[in-house]
């Protein structure tokens, strides 16, 4: 494997990008509202939260990956300028996709445009339908971000990829079954104190493993749910920003992206994400802070073992001890590493595309101090994990609140 | 999958045909123009190869998801099979029962109908595995 | 001498028991099994077909013997995946014989892979083809309920057959065709038909002792001088009886006797059982060989083991008997799911 190029000469010709809008509908089963519905929610929620007007927009990154292969819609980034309404303005308007780090994808573009100067005032968004599928189509849509002719062909899919590398990870670790429980665990324990949370119950380590089975080792309990929703923040420059709030900023200190063999069977090793690796060390760098300055996570749970290994991807843990941690009490709101205070894909929901972009929300309103019952004391900086697939792709962003 | 897409693989789906690498040696399957190490050097220069069909299996998982094709066969083992030749490729484990499989066991391809496009359309041939 | 070059069978690793077919269709299992003589069959799996059998079966063959030079392949069966692609043409890609080879598939219900042995055997001795593959294999079905649904079964035998290098040597061969309506099948139909005891005496015995006679006849030869005898196996009953009325001995059809184990392969029949015969044969050993198609036909081989048999690595891929013996069995109702006899939904 050829080892990480962080080149980031550019990085002092970048301009400060900060997010001044969040917003986000429910994550959950929206049978009465369509994709455009969903989408139009998320902006104006983010755009009155902005305190701008639709004129001020330069142009809209729209994150979705399914909508092409559900409903047979592509084009989405002029549909949803079409009915955001501002198609009326020739906005330009593209659609971003890198599977399940859609949303997150969409944002790193954004944040590149202002970044570099080309657009002053963006607006970022994600939205996904998946109930629009029908139910026995669902899997076979999820597999389009695994390999399609060579993994999901011969039978493989999305879970089953996630069950292979849990099993791997427990050989190669000697790790206990229920280490991996953790996360959905935390998840629901922080999930059940968020009102845009698509599940509200808490779970136990005993309600995983006893829960049905989808691929063994994992079960239902381990896999993030089949949600619909949508959201979306405002990016300006710092200089703007300054002119319309004195408070409520946060700035993106770090976007990355980085990409890994789309398949398992052609990586070396499958107990570790390198695009997870590869993207939070070159944000580290960006960012000019270490794994122990963050204040607390949200990891991209969409399968436990995927946020377990993340924790030592993203240079929290050495590999194999993730675990270890999480028996002590990291990941409660009140450790030193709170994990997916907004209740993570596996509570909170993971509407593929929306996914990416409502973390950052959350971590906005963390930051904020707006975070009501869920609120972690007094953080300084997130960490937001986001991936395609498993792990073919990895986006993180760290983010600050001015 | 539409007919040119499944029958452009045949000789890969049927017989395990991959590429060789002719700087650095390396075994790809599936098959690849460009090996990602050695990058232009391989351009036009890969090498058909077709592959040793025993591996041992490298991880697996016992599928209970409710997949149309794969209906008859539910719950299905499918693994990652690491292959003599050194790549590894993904397939169902057939002929055996869940408890049967382990890490590191040994493992040889056999040729399987791996779905059908619908009563009437062409048969989907493939690679699964069976133990040894 | 044109003769078998290489060999090999394949046989789905599931099986049925009669016990179990009997329960379901309220049947006494025991008069089932003294009056058939099979005691269980052989079930291929939902991602096993015609296809994938023969691929396997010459695959088998292929790893004990390598041959490049190829010049033509028929498969034989009566449960071909298509009715119109022939399985050759996938097996022929499977195995890395295309293009430059010509193909067909053989119908004949049992007998279908001995018309392509005889079919491959002439192309070799007019020059036309240095190696010919010959398939037998099959899927059949029975109908639910019927007496053939303990019997027919899945496997098949390949034969590479050549002039040089032969591990054993066909001698001759000769058949008789005539157009008896024992057994068959109409276009479109599910299950074949039958004409009930019409499939003895008239059927089967007719064509079979009439073939076998006259063979020994052309080859001056009696049952004691042959070695081995293998007759078509729809049931154990039938081939018994056909060996005892021309004089062959129990001994003599033991090894090729697969029928009580794994059912009636139909065309993978008789040549599977040619093959477990081969599995130890020694040189200088003489098989009578009889295949039986119902419509109906027989071909008979006066076969005659050589000394290429010492060096050929039969170890190279799994006998006939040692497959017979590593089955799985299933319920009726894994069975039924397997064999796609359940309605399923859209």
């Amino acid at each position: 494997m050829q080892n990480s190029r962080v080149k980031l000469r550019w990085v002092s010709k970048m301009r400060d990008v900060v997010i001044i809008g969040a917003g986000q509908t429910k994550f959950g089963e929206h049978w009465e509202k369509s994709l455009r519905e969903l989408a139009v929610e998320a902006g104006l929620r983010a755009i009155e939260d902005a305190g701008i007007y639709s004129k001020d927009i330069d142009a809209i990154y729209g994150g979705n990956m399914s909508a092409g292969s559900s409903t047979f819609q592509d084009n989405i980034g002029t549909l949803i300028a079409d009915f955001t309404g501002l198609a009326i303005n020739n906005i330009p308007a593209i659609r971003v996709e890198n599977g399940s780090a859609s949303g997150a994808a969409a944002l790193h573009e954004g944040f590149i445009a202002v970044a570099s100067g080309i657009y002053d005032t963006v607006l970022v968004g994600g939205v996904e339908k998946l109930t629009d599928v029908p139910m026995e189509n669902i899997t076979d849509v999820i597999s389009g971000e695994i390999d399609r002719e060579w993994e999901a062909f011969n039978g493989s899919t999305l879970a089953a990829s996630a069950a292979m590398i849990a099993r791997r990870y427990m050989y190669e670790y000697n790790a206990k079954r229920e280490h991996i429980a953790y996360i959905p665990v935390i998840s629901h324990r922080h999930g059940s104190l968020n009102p845009y949370a698509h599940y509200k119950n808490t779970i136990k380590i005993e309600d995983v493993l006893n829960s049905t089975i989808v691929a063994d080792p994992l079960t239902m309990l381990d896999c993030a749910p089949i949600s619909d929703g949508a959201s979306a923040v405002i990016l300006t420059t710092m200089e703007n920003a300054k002119k319309l709030k004195n408070d409520g900023i946060v700035r993106i200190k770090a976007s990355t992206l980085a990409s890994d063999f789309i398949s398992l069977h052609s990586r070396d090793n499958i107990t570790s994400f390198r695009s997870t690796i590869e993207a939070s060390r070159k944000a580290y760098k960006m960012a000019k802070l270490e794994p122990k300055d963050i204040s607390f996570v949200e990891l991209h749970d969409a399968y436990s073992i995927f946020g377990m290994i993340a924790l030592e991807d993203l240079g929290f843990f050495r590999k194999g001890e993730a675990g270890k941690y999480l028996e002590e009490g990291y990941g409660n709101l009140d450790s030193k590493l709170p994990i997916n205070p907004s209740g993570g894909l596996k509570a909170k929901g993971h509407p593929l595309g929306a996914t990416g972009v409502g973390q950052v929300v959350e971590s906005v309103f963390q930051l904020r101090k707006q975070a009501d019952k869920r609120q972690v004391s007094d953080p300084r900086y997130a960490l937001t994990h986001s991936m395609s697939g498993a792990g073919g792709s990895s986006i993180i962003h760290i983010l600050e609140v001015v | 999958m539409t007919i040119p897409r499944f029958w452009r693989e045949f000789e890969h789906r049927y017989r395990l045909i991959g590429t060789k690498c002719p700087s650095c040696g390396r075994v790809y399957f599936p098959p690849r123009d460009v090996c990602p190490y050695c990058h232009r050097e391989s351009v036009g220069k890969m090498q058909k190869y077709e592959l040793k069909n025993t591996g041992k299996i490298y991880s697996f998982t016992v599928v209970y998801q409710d997949i149309p094709d794969f209906k008859e066969l539910k719950p299905y083992i499918m693994a990652i099979v690491e292959m003599d030749d050194g790549p590894k490729i993904t397939g169902q484990i057939v002929d055996a029962s869940p408890e049967e499989i382990k890490i590191g066991m040994p493992v040889k391809a056999v040729f399987r109908r791996i779905r059908e496009e619908s009563p009437s359309g062409i048969i989907e041939y493939g690679y699964k595995f069976v133990p040894i | 001498m044109v003769g078998i070059v290489s060999y090999g069978s394949y046989i789905p690793k599931w099986r049925i028991k009669v016990e179990e077919i009997a329960r379901v269709w309220g049947e006494d299992p025991e008069d089932i099994k003294n009056g058939l003589f099979i005691y269980s069959k052989s079930v291929p799996g939902p991602d096993e077909d015609t296809a994938t059998i023969s691929v396997e079966a010459l695959r088998n063959a292929l790893s004990r013997k390598r041959i490049n030079d190829v010049g033509a392949i028929y498969v034989g069966s009566e449960s071909h995946p298509y009715a119109v692609k022939p399985t050759a043409t996938i097996v022929a890609e499977a195995t890395g014989f295309s293009p430059n080879i010509t193909a067909a598939d053989f119908e004949f219900a049992c007998k279908a892979g001995t018309a392509a042995m005889q079919t491959v055997m002439g192309m070799v001795k007019a020059g036309m083809i240095r190696h010919g593959i010959a398939i037998g294999a099959d899927t059949s079905q029975g109908a639910p309920g019927d007496a053939l649904e303990y019997s027919a079964s899945a496997g098949g035998t390949a034969f590479i057959i050549g002039e040089k290098d032969t591990i054993a040597e066909i001698k001759a061969t000769y058949s008789i065709t005539t157009d008896t309506p024992d057994f068959w099948r109409r276009e479109g139909q599910d299950y074949p038909r039958h004409g009930g005891r019409f499939t003895g005496e008239p059927a089967y015995f007719r064509h079979i002792l009439e073939t076998s006679k006259k063979i020994m006849e052309l080859m001056k030869t009696k049952p004691e001088d042959y070695s081995y005898a293998v007759f078509h196996q729809p049931n154990g009953k039938f081939p018994s009886r056909a060996a005892k009325t021309l004089g062959f001995k129990e001994s003599q059809i033991k090894q090729g006797l697969i029928v009580p184990y794994i059912g009636n392969t139909y065309s993978g029949s008789m040549i599977t059982g040619l093959s477990a015969i081969l599995d130890i044969a020694k040189p200088g050993d003489r098989i009578l060989a009889v295949s039986f198609g119902s419509g109906a036909g027989s071909d008979a081989f006066h076969i005659e083991v050589t000394d290429g048999i010492e060096n050929y690595p039969r170890e190279n891929a799994p006998d006939v008997w040692k497959q017979i013996n590593s089955g799985k069995f299933i319920d009726y109702a894994i069975y039924a799911k397997f064999k796609g006899k359940i309605k399923m939904g859209e």
